[in-house]
């Protein structure tokens, strides 16, 4: 344990680096640079709300709120399983030459996203303020799931990356996955209609919902968990983690003989 | 010499690569293949039982022919392969000098990609600013260290991966047909910077084609062939078996 704690400690630097050179190097030509991760969520969440507030003529003051909380986590759940599950191949120049602890390449990924992600709550800040959310005690709760998105997306990620270097055509599988995942999150509507045609075990089953459900009871309802959520998300959060960290370890010595 | 003074002891090392015809890497040629049993793996031994010891200020020469397993070898000696069977060790710190620039990138510039490619050698921020100014006045790069590295001509890259490479203090120093680093000018400078090292008593392991090279460098060496170690001892005894078996 100590030896890897060591290992660890030595190439935090890299780590720092890598991360770094994701985001600076994404924004690094376009004008508007970092305050496209403003933006982009933005104007994502517009359209949206306009689609499914105005044309579905739904009124809801702080709908855009509700889209926008949903949006943002599971864009970065997508953000960062996708480039954790490429990180290994986009790396491959690096790995077939030079030795470095392999697991830095997908913890950089999901790290990278995770600022990206951290950056944009300001939006969400943002629109809440113009639409008077009024931020109680419980604003604070909402660290609960983010942190155990940020230790769900690793865990996807790890599996994921393990899995992407012995079957390459896994990325256009799992972005099938993603679109229908965001379908089942109640990104853009309101799952009471769903539960209402019997279709509850959607939500049960799904742990980027359950951690959207209690970011919202959070930030936007002034309430606790709720606890189902909670406990859900949570074992999954960290089932998926011990998983990830147990396949990527037994495989990452056979990396290098695939890519 | 003490058994304290190992600097490095290769085991039993065997690496073992799968050569399929067809390569197998997606989850549809998979599927299909294990239905239809055509799932074939072929197995190549690139290394096989591999074993010598150095000791501290040695430094070796791997003679063998193309396709003998010497850069397979340096390349588990370096930690990039991790061997099927046998084991590595290795004391003090070890500075493969195999493929510069290898975490280089192209969009960066040649002052951010010190920091960067310094991360991947694992040295740490305090020590690559430290050495910064070090690194940019061997590289002889002046002011294109603020440009990005893909405006670099290749022996530019090949500069600065030397420069940063170098600037540590190995105990262990791997060389792949080395010192054919940048003009004449450069490669006077940078063989003199080996030679320095050499001086201070590093531990060398080597791997040319030229004979010459070899018998200049190196007081021992081992002749590869097939994976396997054919002979292993002194230099002279060695080059005299390699020429015998060139003929």
């Amino acid at each position: 344990m100590k030896k890897y704690l060591n290992n660890f400690m030595k190439y935090r630097f890299l780590l720092q680096e890598l991360v770094k050179k994701d985001i600076k190097l994404k924004y690094r030509r376009s004008v508007l640079g970092l305050v496209w991760t403003l933006l982009e969520p933005l104007l994502n969440m517009l359209v949206l709300w306009v689609v499914f507030s105005k044309l579905y003529a739904k009124d809801d003051a702080l709908f855009p709120v509700y889209i926008l909380t949903g949006r943002l986590m599971t864009q970065f759940f997508s953000g960062a399983t996708k480039s954790a599950m490429k990180s290994i191949r986009t790396n491959s120049g690096m790995i077939k030459k030079v030795y470095v602890p392999k697991y830095i390449y997908p913890l950089s990924s999901v790290l990278s996203n995770f600022v990206t992600f951290l950056l944009s709550l300001i939006v969400l800040v943002g629109v809440a303020a113009v639409l008077h959310v009024k931020p109680t005690i419980y604003v604070f709760g909402a660290i609960v799931p983010i942190v155990l998105l940020l230790i769900m997306s690793l865990g996807f990620g790890l599996i994921l990356a393990t899995l992407a270097v012995f079957f390459r055509d896994l990325e256009y599988l799992w972005g099938v996955f993603l679109t229908l995942l965001f379908y089942a999150c109640a990104v853009f509507y309101y799952p009471s209609r769903v539960i209402k045609n019997g279709f509850e075990w959607i939500f049960k089953v799904n742990p980027l919902y359950c951690l959207i459900q209690n970011f919202r009871n959070t930030v936007m309802y002034g309430q606790g968990f709720d606890m189902y959520a909670l406990v859900f998300s949570a074992v999954i959060s960290f089932g998926s983690l011990i998983i990830g960290v147990y396949v990527f370890y037994k495989n990452q010595d056979k990396f290098i003989l695939n890519i | 010499m003490g058994k304290k003074n190992v600097a490095l002891k290769v085991e039993n090392v065997s690496m073992r690569f799968n050569l399929s015809a067809e390569k197998v890497d997606d989850l549809k040629d998979y599927v299909i293949k294990f239905i239809k049993r055509e799932l074939r793996f072929q197995e190549f031994w690139a290394l096989r039982n591999v074993s010598f010891e150095l000791q501290k200020g040695e430094r070796l020469g791997i003679l063998g022919f193309n396709g003998a397993g010497k850069s397979t070898l340096l390349k588990v000696i370096a930690g990039v392969l991790k061997p099927t069977e046998g084991s590595v060790k290795k004391k003090g710190k070890i500075v493969p000098l195999l493929e510069l620039g290898a975490g280089f990138d192209k969009q960066y510039t040649g002052a951010e990609n010190i920091y960067l490619y310094g991360a991947v050698l694992g040295y740490s921020k305090e020590f690559i600013r430290e050495k910064y100014d070090e690194i940019v006045e061997f590289s002889e790069l002046g002011d294109f260290i603020n440009v990005p590295l893909k405006n670099y001509s290749s022996g530019m890259k090949a500069r600065l991966g030397f420069a940063i490479a170098t600037v540590v203090e190995p105990d262990i120093l791997i060389l792949d047909e080395v010192l054919s680093v940048g003009d004449a000018k450069f490669r006077k400078k940078s063989e003199k910077k080996i030679r320095d090292m050499f001086d201070r008593g590093v531990t060398v392991l080597f791997v040319s084609h030229s004979l010459e090279q070899v018998k200049r460098l190196c007081d021992k060496a081992i002749l590869l062939d097939h994976g396997k170690v054919l002979a292993e001892g002194s230099v002279e005894e060695v080059s005299k078996l390699y020429e015998q078996r060139m003929k």
